[in-house]
């Protein structure tokens, strides 16, 4: 019935073993109104029974509107990865292909408090002082 | 995407969205994605396709700050 291949699920299992600290997906659906809704929390949640130190939590777009108001969600399905600090990171839909496998990088790197960027990157990106917003746009590979 | 979302991680003022295109159709047809990857800048400038981190992000110096030399600082 899941959604991830058992084979995936072992690859998956493996690769969340280099988590550091506990990570949080953080899930906003409609269910009621949305083509891909449901998909998008089974997938969620089926990700985060992979590693002990991942937990999910769903919350009701329309309902739950403080949480809604906290991360800024303005559309669904949402899904916002965090560890003990919201970095903004948010994806919006059903994380499929290669941004699936972005998202899994992306849980390591939160987990370990590290971009993996270049020096000379982090540098530029350090010298940032104003609000920065990057919507990527992508579709399922 | 995975680069958006490391520039995120690197300074509390950026905060990044992956948007699955076809599910926000409305969204899409806004911000006039036909082809992806297509990053938009604070609801603004554009960057198209997938780039190499320097590039990707000099890109985005660029669209926030025109004045900044492409390159410069490379």
């Amino acid at each position: 019935m899941g959604l991830i291949r058992d084979d995936d699920a072992l690859e998956i299992r493996e690769r969340l073993k280099d988590m550091v600290s506990p990570v949080r997906l953080i899930h906003f659906t409609q269910e009621l109104n949305l083509e891909y809704g449901r998909e998008a929390r089974h997938l969620i949640e089926e990700v985060g029974g992979l590693s002990d130190k991942l937990s999910v939590e769903v919350y009701n777009f329309l309902l739950d509107k403080e949480r809604v108001a906290e991360y800024g969600i303005d559309k669904v399905p949402a899904t916002v990865i965090r560890n003990g600090k919201d970095y903004g990171i948010r994806f919006y839909g059903i994380p499929a292909g290669y941004e699936f496998s972005a998202v899994l990088d992306t849980i390591l790197a939160v987990s370990q408090g590290d971009s993996g960027l270049r020096p000379e990157s982090r540098e530029k990106l350090a010298g940032i002082a104003e609000p920065l917003h990057l919507e990527v746009f992508v579709t399922p590979t | 995407m995975r680069l958006a979302y490391s520039f995120a991680i690197e300074n509390d003022l950026i905060r990044a969205d992956g948007i699955e295109a076809s599910e926000f159709p409305d969204l899409s047809s806004r911000y006039r994605v036909y082809a992806v990857p297509r990053t938009v800048v604070n609801q603004g400038a554009y960057i198209e396709g997938s780039l190499p981190e320097n590039v990707f992000l000099d890109s985005i110096l660029k669209a926030v700050n025109p004045e900044t030399r492409e390159g410069e600082a490379l």
